[in-house]
């Protein structure tokens, strides 16, 4: 997997401009989904504005965790509307900043050569040997969602087996990419990333099988009163970042 | 591969089924090492070879190297299409990621030096004229090595297993990359606290953890104590 250089390009723009502003950058705590888009963000961010910003990725779950035991975050891009919810609702997050910046969706996934001539949801209604994966339900909204549509296509009972739980929806996506399994329910922001190998299988969930992957972001208590953080929020909702947003393959709010 | 759990009370709270898996996954991995390791000692032990000094160092690594470096190349080696990989599909049709005799091959691996080292040193402290007796009344070199070699090295034998158990049992990153999260099959006891901490059953979290930092404890005591009184008589 070639890595270097927008992540370089990335780690020099973060890094430089908060080296000479000697300010301790803004902290952006985001769910794994949204990473790559919120590089990009990030990026314009720092060249539109000259303040200094850097990302902290995870699942939503585990820097919800984080936040609640006082990790030192100044903005959190959840990959649902309940963990910003429980913050707002909890003290953790500022009153009435809450915002969705995205709405997610998944897509079956595989680049497995056998889903050249075969129809890859078909494969999920004849299984064979092999794994499929899944972020976990439990933690990762996108897992929630995975494991909703096969619900509510009445494999899940089949397909369960047979899965195999990514601590977030990037090592959800790396399990599909690097073979392990045969097939992934991975983001569709995932999909669209020229670092994974060619897509044999890119089927799109349709949005009425699962509930609404509403993104929201929100405002931290610890950044309550920082007015860097609340530009990057109005950025992130701003005509610019979402442009950037509907590029990763999500649709945003009207 | 794993056997079901017991259904008695002991076992009846949430947790028991990774807690459970892990004692497998700790015993089998055990086991082997022993099987491995007392050759492997013996020979380190005993060599003058000049490959002595590598195969020591490549022996230590796991105690250094972060596990996410083991966990990476066996994701890449135990893969469908890694080189171990695909040899074993063919062999079994299922693969080795994700599975239980994957974890059973990652930990031998990550707790080789646990039981290696204690091994090597029990053998290096043998008193060589006994085993040369034994040779000269006719006692096969097996024999010989059963009957005087493993008794006088009970001391190395009891640190191999004690710590190889407790240090598999304490596996967390290489299960993280290479184990794929499933139930009864690879979610052990370290990965099911991780997710009940992220998922903020906290209670529970305590519970596993409690349980596993008093045996932990328990083990390591023992140890120290039958080792002190060893060294009394």
């Amino acid at each position: 997997m070639p890595l270097g250089h927008p992540i370089k390009l990335l780690y020099s723009l973060v890094l430089l401009p908060g080296l000479v502003a000697a300010a301790e950058p803004l902290t952006v705590a985001v769910a794994s989904n949204f990473v790559p888009a919120a590089e990009a963000i990030v990026v314009r961010f720092i060249a539109d504005t000259g303040h200094a910003a850097r990302i902290t990725a995870g699942s939503t779950g585990k820097l919800y965790a984080q936040i609640s035991n006082g990790a030192p975050y100044d903005v959190f891009l959840a990959a649902d509307s309940e963990r910003p919810e429980l913050l707002e609702a909890g003290g953790l997050g500022v009153q009435g900043t809450r915002a969705t910046y995205a709405i997610g969706s998944l897509v079956l996934w595989s680049g497995e050569s056998r889903f050249d001539s075969v129809d890859c949801r078909k494969y999920l209604e004849d299984l064979g040997p092999d794994h499929i994966a899944i972020a976990n339900p439990e933690i990762a909204p996108y897992g929630a969602a995975a494991r909703e549509f096969l619900v509510n296509i009445g494999l899940w009972e089949s397909v369960e087996p047979k899965l195999v739980f990514g601590e977030n929806i990037s090592q959800t996506m790396q399990f599909v990419a690097s073979g392990n399994a045969i097939l992934g329910l991975i983001a569709r922001s995932q999909s669209v990333d020229r670092r994974l190998p060619k897509a044999t299988c890119n089927w799109p969930v349709p949005g009425s099988a699962h509930q609404p992957l509403e993104q929201q972001a929100v405002l931290l208590q610890r950044a309550a009163g920082n007015v860097v953080a609340a530009a990057f929020l109005e950025f992130l909702t701003g005509p610019v970042a979402r442009e950037i947003v509907v590029r990763y393959g999500y649709t945003v709010p009207q | 591969m794993t056997t079901a759990m017991p259904d008695t009370g002991f076992f009846n709270f949430p947790g028991a089924g990774p807690l459970w898996l892990s004692i497998q996954l700790a015993a089998t991995t055990m086991v082997l090492l022993v099987v491995i390791g007392t050759p492997l000692g013996w020979w380190l032990a005993r060599t003058t070879s000049r490959w002595k000094t590598v195969l020591q160092a490549v022996v230590a690594l796991p105690i250094v190297l972060p596990p996410t470096v083991l966990g990476f190349y066996l994701l890449i080696v135990l893969g469908p299409n890694g080189a171990i990989g695909s040899w074993w599909v063919e062999l079994t049709g299922e693969a080795l990621t994700f599975s239980f005799s994957g974890l059973v091959i990652a930990s031998c691996l990550y707790s080789l030096p646990f039981a290696v080292q204690p091994l090597q040193g029990a053998f290096e402290a043998l008193d060589r004229r006994d085993l040369e007796a034994a040779w000269t009344l006719g006692a096969s070199r097996v024999d010989a090595f059963f009957t005087i070699a493993v008794p006088q090295s009970a001391r190395g034998y009891l640190s191999a297993v004690v710590l190889s158990f407790a240090h598999t049992l304490g596996e967390f990153g290489v299960v993280l990359m290479v184990g794929g999260n499933i139930p009864g099959e690879t979610r052990v006891i370290s990965i099911a606290i991780y997710d009940q901490v992220e998922s903020l059953n906290y209670a529970s979290a305590h519970q596993l953890s409690a349980i596993l930092l008093a045996f932990a404890f328990l083990v390591l005591f023992t140890m120290f104590v039958v080792n002190r009184r060893w060294e009394r008589t």
